[in-house]
């Protein structure tokens, strides 16, 4: 009786910790794993503690390489469907032109469609176009799909901003670069941030795409993907694990940072 | 419509609208229309919604192009200007303040803008005109609708525009506070010397804070005049309905004798005089008299023997009284006026004086006024009510 009144009472509790535990879990596994020394190729058992990776990250034969890549490719995409897409987003909120829109559901589309329907008929497109497949094609591929991920982001942002701001900042003499330096962009920069963001994790973790765009050209996800047909290295656990502390790390630091500029300001 | 004040142009300081005019396709918004506003006067453009005052406004601003005229502020042509090259500023409706800044540099904006690089001294004697000291470091969203209103003003007023313009800036605040602003604007106005333009649908704010008002309709000025001109004297029935309450009578004009003319209405006789009647008065021809309702005096008609000769008086039933406080409201049927409506001070309240009686109006021929019979007795006045909802 006593633990049904215990359960009742921490019921809410039980349930976010055991939905935590289930969103973490993963993450959980790729830790432990890159602290094993595995037995054969497969780093699928526990078999003892070990920082053998962790001290040579590198020792695998491509793995940096491609994981290079892949950085430099979603730094480049990122950058590319930010800039792409913020214009768009501000073009389609703020004027009025023919076939806005035909755009506005246009643009949605590539978010719709299957992946794996739009990564073959890319490569049909660059082989018509005689397209080398490598670096550039992927680039490409890759700001055309997360184009979509930042419009979405940054025009909700441009929708609920006040026209009457950037008049405001006409009104006390800010000329046309001044405003929208001083106060459209910083106004926006969340939602830019967020579709910036968006299209970073999307570009660096894409797979699909590609992988029928790369030609010989390996990415990291790529990497993964072909090594864990002939066997996984415990360096793919530790880039894993980095990248998801590099990622808590940031989060934490910009809420400390926010944090304390909130206590500054009060 | 210009005011009278036609040399004060030597002073430099007055903003001049010229001929100007906004259509939008098929829809005008603003008629041509000249207006000339007195530098360092509180001016008032009043009207309901959609009756051009704010484009007006925004014509001065350079936030609106004119479809023709000019803008002149004191010597110089604005017209062609941006508004980031004309020396206005504006205190928008909702204050549009910057919600990424914090009120200093909300109040700061328009001085680094223009490359000031010592902006301190002066941000913090403004934010103590506005007495929002303490407040310098919140954002926007911290601060109560007041507070908001008062770091828009000095936003605004730090730069010492020429013109101060005011996009109904008491819209957004409860009526308690709207009446604390209008002091307070009045006394900044007062206290930095600047032409105010202030945009209000508001016929009391109007009143209470403008020197000078310009009564909007339709895309034109109405009528020009100080609050008290414009109640005691208005030229249409827009303006002595938007303006507080009228009573109209339809009268016929029975004879003219010197500065009299006699009016005939409902078999009854009524005297206006002739400075007041602002449509021209044939023997013979129609002619709206006006009176405002505190202007009216009730008698009950047992004691119609005791009123005095040479008032105009009409008779009537009481149908409605209302108890206020300072006054009493009544509304009386008469054979010439089916809701005419009276307030009566509580100096002495006449006990007989109910719903029912029998009563006798009777007010000094000077407080009559004689309109134009060929327009809307009603105009203005639906209008009022839109707003007040």
């Amino acid at each position: 009786m006593a633990f049904v009144n215990w359960f009742k009472r921490n019921v809410v509790v039980i349930a976010g910790l055991l939905t935590l535990a289930y969103l973490l879990l993963p993450n959980v596994v790729v830790t432990v794993f890159s602290f094993n020394r595995p037995k054969g190729r497969f780093n699928y058992e526990w078999q003892r503690f070990s920082t053998d990776a962790w001290r040579d990250p590198c020792g695998v034969s491509g793995l940096c390489e491609s994981l290079g890549l892949s950085l430099q490719i979603a730094f480049w995409a990122t950058l590319g469907a930010t800039l792409l897409g913020t214009m768009i987003a501000f073009a389609l909120v703020r004027y009025r032109f023919r076939a806005r829109g035909a755009v506005n559901s246009l643009i949605f589309l590539p978010m719709a469609m299957p992946e794996v329907v739009m990564a073959a008929s890319l490569l049909t497109l660059f082989l018509n176009m005689g397209a080398e497949l490598g670096f550039w094609t992927i680039l490409i591929a890759h700001i055309m799909f997360c184009l979509s991920f930042v419009v979405v982001a940054v025009k909700a942002r441009v929708m609920s901003m006040d026209p009457r701001l950037e008049q405001a900042a006409q009104d006390l003499y800010a000329g046309p670069a001044q405003t929208f330096l001083r106060v459209t962009l910083p106004i926006a920069a969340p939602g830019i941030a967020a579709g910036a963001l968006l299209a970073f994790a999307l570009s660096f973790d894409d797979f699909i795409i590609t992988n029928f765009n790369a030609g010989s050209t390996v990415t990291f996800p790529m990497f993964v993907w072909g090594s864990a047909q002939r066997g996984t290295p415990v360096q793919i656990n530790v880039i894993g694990t980095a990248m998801f502390v590099i990622a808590v790390l940031l989060v934490l630091v910009s809420m400390a940072v926010g944090n304390r500029r909130k206590r500054q300001k009060a | 419509m210009k005011t009278t004040e036609e040399t004060t142009t030597a002073g430099g300081g007055d903003v001049r609208l010229t001929g100007i005019s906004k259509t939008y396709g098929d829809f005008t918004a603003v008629h041509p229309l000249d207006l000339t506003v007195p530098q360092g006067s509180f001016f008032a453009l009043l009207g309901a919604s959609g009756c051009g005052k704010t484009t007006t406004l925004r014509m001065i601003a350079g936030l609106e192009e004119p479809t023709s005229g000019t803008v002149h502020l004191g010597d110089q042509d604005v017209t062609a200007l941006p508004p980031y090259k004309r020396p206005v500023n504006t205190v928008f409706q909702s204050y549009a303040l910057f919600p990424h800044l914090d009120i200093y540099e909300n109040v700061a904006f328009g001085l680094r803008r223009r490359g000031i690089k010592s902006v301190k001294k002066q941000v913090e004697e403004m934010l103590e005109l506005v007495q929002l000291g303490e407040q310098a470091r919140k954002k926007p969203h911290q601060l109560s609708g007041g507070q908001q209103q008062r770091v828009a003003v000095a936003r605004a007023l730090i730069n010492h525009p020429k013109v101060l313009l005011l996009d109904e800036p008491l819209g957004a605040l409860d009526l308690k506070l709207r009446r604390q602003m209008q002091l307070e604007l009045k006394r900044i106005q007062t206290e930095v010397g600047i032409t105010f333009v202030h945009v209000t649908h508001d016929q009391e704010e109007a009143m209470t804070m403008a020197d000078c008002v310009a009564v909007m309709n339709a895309g034109r000025v109405e009528q020009l005049g100080t609050p008290a001109d414009l109640y005691e004297n208005p030229r249409t029935t827009f303006v002595a309905n938007f303006l507080g309450t009228s009573n109209f009578i339809e009268a016929e004009v029975d004879a003219t004798s010197g500065d009299d003319i006699v009016l005939k209405a409902g078999g009854g006789k009524l005297v206006l005089h002739r400075s007041r009647a602002s449509a021209p008065a044939t023997t013979g021809g129609k002619i709206l008299a006006g009176v405002r309702p505190e202007k009216i005096s009730l008698t009950h008609a047992d004691d119609a023997g005791r009123i005095p000769e040479g008032r105009n008086r009409i008779t009537g039933r009481i149908t409605e009284s209302s108890f206020i406080g300072v006054s009493t409201q009544f509304v009386v049927d008469s054979p010439v006026c089916s809701d005419f409506e009276v307030y009566v001070q509580n100096i002495d309240r006449d006990p007989r004086l109910a719903p029912g009686a029998e009563v006798v109006l009777h007010w000094n021929p000077a407080h009559t006024f004689g309109l134009d019979a060929a327009q809307d007795i009603d105009a203005g006045v639906e209008t009022v009510e839109e707003e007040v909802v």
